[in-house]
């Protein structure tokens, strides 16, 4: 018996340093692993991940376990395959205050929840940047509402929202002089903001519920309380030094910085009170209607409460050492934050939380707010964490998974008793890690996604920029076991799942001809025309299998404002028409069945210009084209168009 | 009710000369008459489901098309149907343009009230008549719907995109059918099941009355 535990111990040690020496062993998978992932041709996967793009701006849509890429949803960015961004329809989607900003970083998704569950009804997802939170539909895929958060400086931690959806937050990252002012960098106070966005609980539709004014340190992430923590959120935070030069080092000296727990609730209440100034401030709000028609309204004056004028609606915890994450147990008990500098995991109590607050348990007071005794509200140090420990997910089965970032590694780890018990390597360099409903109150388990930093060797090299990765891992066992690398787009910053039962039936198949208001659709060809007002002319055209009506037109000047109204007449299921004519300094259309969507398109020569059909629709998609006829400004060439005549 | 004294002593009385018009003036049973009620009310069916369905496969159609055949309309893919067609030349079809989707439920109407009046009436000779007309009407239309199928299968645009020759596009009548890259099959509807059903139950209804007038007569 001993002889075969050491055999099979030797044996172990063998392959790791055989798996270590030569390539094209797979390192860390175990030998069962492909079984687990493969969904057979035509099947389905178990669940949807919904990964951030990163710097691509967009989300990502993976099957799991297979790791298959099922959709890209652009966000943040123009994406020239959908005509995101390029269509008049979605084009204010990317307004700001700055006016039209077509690209941002893209960190972290969350799926609404109710009572702390996911629904399955929207995913919402921030920009860094330019700070800002959209809202995707999960019954088209689709970005649907962005809304640019006032009075920030790169809006990372966010969108993670409270236990129904009642808010998604955002706090800035890089603090700056709040208001914005033009002051000298160094030896300038600035301030951080803590912005509460309220979501209403029928149509999604987000607007700036309140602003908290905080010290100016860099806040980095936040979650929201749970069950009995429900109505309390919780911002990490670093640079407590207040650097504004050289932070690898200046903002890295102190060995606590903290954690802000915010009562919103309180904050709500002392908002209805009035104990709020609005700030004078410019933000862009854009909505797409239902006609998918996305406008832009630019507000100003939102609340913004001083937490000394509303005492009680912020208190620090403090928490060695620049603690990146800060995740909530599925009980709302636990909050454990990544002093991604620090030697030890620290755990935080919030019954203790309570107490200290009732008993006073003050260290100090900062620009008046408590800073609660560190001792008052640790539960407990998880030992030896490994270096670098980041973000941590749950499993709700009392275990905790934390990703490190230095010693690359996913450390599975007992809530209560407060030890490791499972440690696994990433490769290379993870970052965020998820595990289904991981952050909810009914995590699903089974699988935990390693979101890695760098590739390095896992991959086919492609010249110095190469792939982004994430890795899967079965946790379903004592022991965590590797099963499949796959590419990513962007940098995935964090990521959700769901299982695919819970959004998979209500996807939309197609727009409904009939309920398309869209005011320059046309419901049938006898509708197709050309009308000329001024310099702008409006084509209101069909797609049908194989066929523009207009498909010949007559009577545009060079210096026109040309917009193609396309309605794709279809009805059936993934027959999507495009539609690019030559010359268009911006994209093309995707048009999907029984959608309107418009192309501007300004012609600077005279001459006859194609435009044709960009997604393979039919066996006659290749003869899906026509011309446009534009003459010499002036010109008394009528205005003319048919198709088949 | 004279007519059915007269019925009543028919077997007894030995009657049996001018047989050919005195067997319709035999009245039925109650039974009888309250499954010829029956038979004829389960046509009115056809108002709530569809005649006829006839459905299409193709590789890219895993889901299927299905066009719904009613006694007043035609429901279902019928837009991307007509979208298919075009590519074959076929004309379009259009509902409104079918007359007998106008008339049809009149002809449906006539026929429960037809059956309900011979149930009234009693008279074996209603039971045949209506079963006839039943029968008449039933060939008709499905004459009628083969003539709609041959004319939209043959009658093609010459111009067509897909010319193939010697292809016609004819749907069956009844079963499965390859037609380029779709399989079209085609079945009763809810309410064709019962018409058939009806048919068939008034069939039997005039054996069991034709036997149990000879056993009387014997």
């Amino acid at each position: 018996m001993g002889a075969t535990r050491f055999s099979a111990g030797l044996t172990s040690l063998l392959l790791m340093l055989a798996g270590g020496c030569s390539k094209g062993t797979p390192i860390g998978a175990s030998a069962d692993a492909a079984s687990k992932v493969y969904v057979a041709p035509g099947q389905y996967d178990e669940l949807y991940a919904f990964m951030s793009g990163g710097f691509s701006g967009n989300v990502t849509v993976y099957g799991l376990p297979s790791g298959r890429l099922l959709q890209q949803i652009p966000v943040f960015s123009q994406y020239p395959e959908k005509g995101y961004g390029y269509s008049e329809e979605t084009k204010a989607l990317l307004n700001t205050s700055f006016g039209f900003v077509p690209w941002d970083d893209a960190h972290h998704p969350q799926l609404s929840t109710t009572a702390g569950e996911q629904d399955g009804r929207w995913l919402f997802i921030n920009g860094n940047n330019t700070p800002r939170i959209a809202r995707l539909d999960l019954t088209r895929f689709e970005t649907d509402e962005t809304i640019e958060i006032p009075n920030s400086g790169g809006g990372h931690a966010s969108p993670f929202l409270t236990e129904n959806t009642e808010y998604v937050v955002s706090a800035t990252r890089f603090s700056v002089p709040t208001p914005q002012a033009d002051v000298p960098i160094e030896g300038s106070k600035f301030g951080g903001m803590l912005t509460f966005v309220k979501v209403d609980k029928a149509s999604g539709h987000m607007s700036v519920g309140f602003q908290i004014h905080m010290p100016g340190f860099d806040y980095d992430l936040s979650r929201s309380g749970k069950g009995p923590s429900h109505g309390w959120s919780f911002f990490s935070s670093y640079n407590t030094e207040e650097a504004k030069t050289l932070l690898e080092r200046n903002a890295s000296q102190k060995d606590k910085d903290f954690i802000a727990a915010v009562n919103w609730k309180q904050a709500e209440q002392c908002v209805a009170d009035g104990k709020a100034k609005p700030w004078p401030t410019r933000y862009a709000h854009n909505l797409r209607d239902v006609n998918g028609i996305a406008r832009t309204e630019m507000l100003a004056d939102e609340p913004v409460l001083e937490p000394k004028d509303c005492p009680g609606i912020v208190y620090f915890l403090p928490t060695p050492k620049s603690p990146h994450g800060v995740d909530v147990d599925p009980s709302g008990e636990y909050i454990v934050g990544g002093g991604k500098l620090a030697t030890v995991l620290p755990v935080h109590s919030f019954s203790k939380m309570q107490k200290a607050i009732a008993d006073k348990a003050f260290e100090t007071e900062i620009d008046g707010i408590p800073v609660l005794k560190y001792e008052a509200v640790n539960a407990c140090e998880v030992q030896k964490p490994g270096l670098g420990p980041l973000h941590t997910e749950f499993d709700g089965k009392g275990f905790a998974y934390t990703s490190v970032f230095l010693s690359s590694e996913i450390i599975k780890w007992d809530l209560k008793k407060c030890v490791v018990v499972d440690r696994v390597p990433t490769y290379y360099s993870i970052g965020h890690l998820m595990i289904p409903g991981g952050d909810t109150r009914k995590p699903y388990g089974k699988y935990v996604v390693a979101l890695n930093k760098i590739t390095k060797d896992r991959y086919l090299p492609t010249g110095p920029d190469l792939t982004q990765s994430a890795q899967l891992y079965d946790i379903s066992g004592d022991k965590m076991k590797l099963l499949l690398d796959f590419p990513t787009t962007g940098e995935p910053h964090y990521a959700q799942a769901i299982p695919a039962g819970k959004i998979r039936d209500q996807q939309l198949k197609t727009f409904a001809l009939a309920e398309n208001h869209h005011p320059q659709a046309i419901k049938t060809e006898k509708d197709a025309k050309v009308v000329r007002e001024g310099n702008k002319v409006h084509v209101y055209m069909t797609a049908i299998r194989s066929h523009f009506m207009p498909d010949n037109i007559e009577g545009v000047q060079v210096g026109d404002e040309v917009y193609f109204h396309i309605t794709n007449l279809e009805q059936d299921w993934d027959v999507p028409h495009g539609f690019a004519v030559m010359g268009a300094l911006n994209g093309e259309l995707l048009v999907m069945p029984g959608q309107t969507l418009t192309l501007a398109w300004k012609p600077d020569r005279a001459g006859i210009f194609p435009f044709y059909c960009t997604d393979f629709c039919s066996a006659l998609h290749q003869e899906m084209q026509g011309y446009i006829r534009v003459s010499p400004k002036g010109s008394g060439t009528k205005v003319l168009f048919n198709t088949g005549q | 009710m004279s007519a059915i004294t007269v019925t009543v002593a028919t077997p007894g009385s030995g009657v049996v000369a001018g047989e050919g018009t005195m067997a319709g003036q035999r009245p039925m049973p109650g039974w009888t008459r309250v499954l010829l009620a029956g038979t004829a009310i389960a046509l009115l069916t056809t108002f709530v489901a569809p005649l006829w369905h006839i459905a299409l496969k193709a590789p890219q159609y895993p889901e299927g098309l299905g066009m719904y055949i009613w006694s007043n309309r035609i429901t279902g893919d019928l837009r991307s149907i007509n979208g298919l067609n075009h590519y074959i030349g076929m004309k379009t079809i259009h509902p409104e343009a079918i007359p007998e989707l106008r008339f049809m439920p009149n002809i449906v109407i006539g026929l429960v009230l037809a059956g309900l009046l011979a149930a009234g009436w009693g008279r074996r000779a209603g039971l045949f008549v209506w079963t006839g007309l039943f029968t008449i009407g039933a060939l008709v239309g499905l004459a009628d719907f083969w003539r709609w199928g041959y004319d939209y299968g043959h009658n093609l645009d010459p111009e067509a995109a897909i010319k193939i020759p010697g292809m016609s596009y004819q749907p069956p009548l009844i079963g499965p059918k390859q037609l380029l890259n779709f399989e079209a099959t085609s079945w009763p509807g809810l309410a064709g099941w019962v018409a058939i059903a009806a048919l068939l139950a008034a069939f039997g209804l005039c054996w069991l009355e034709w036997r149990r007038g000879r056993l009387a007569r014997s």
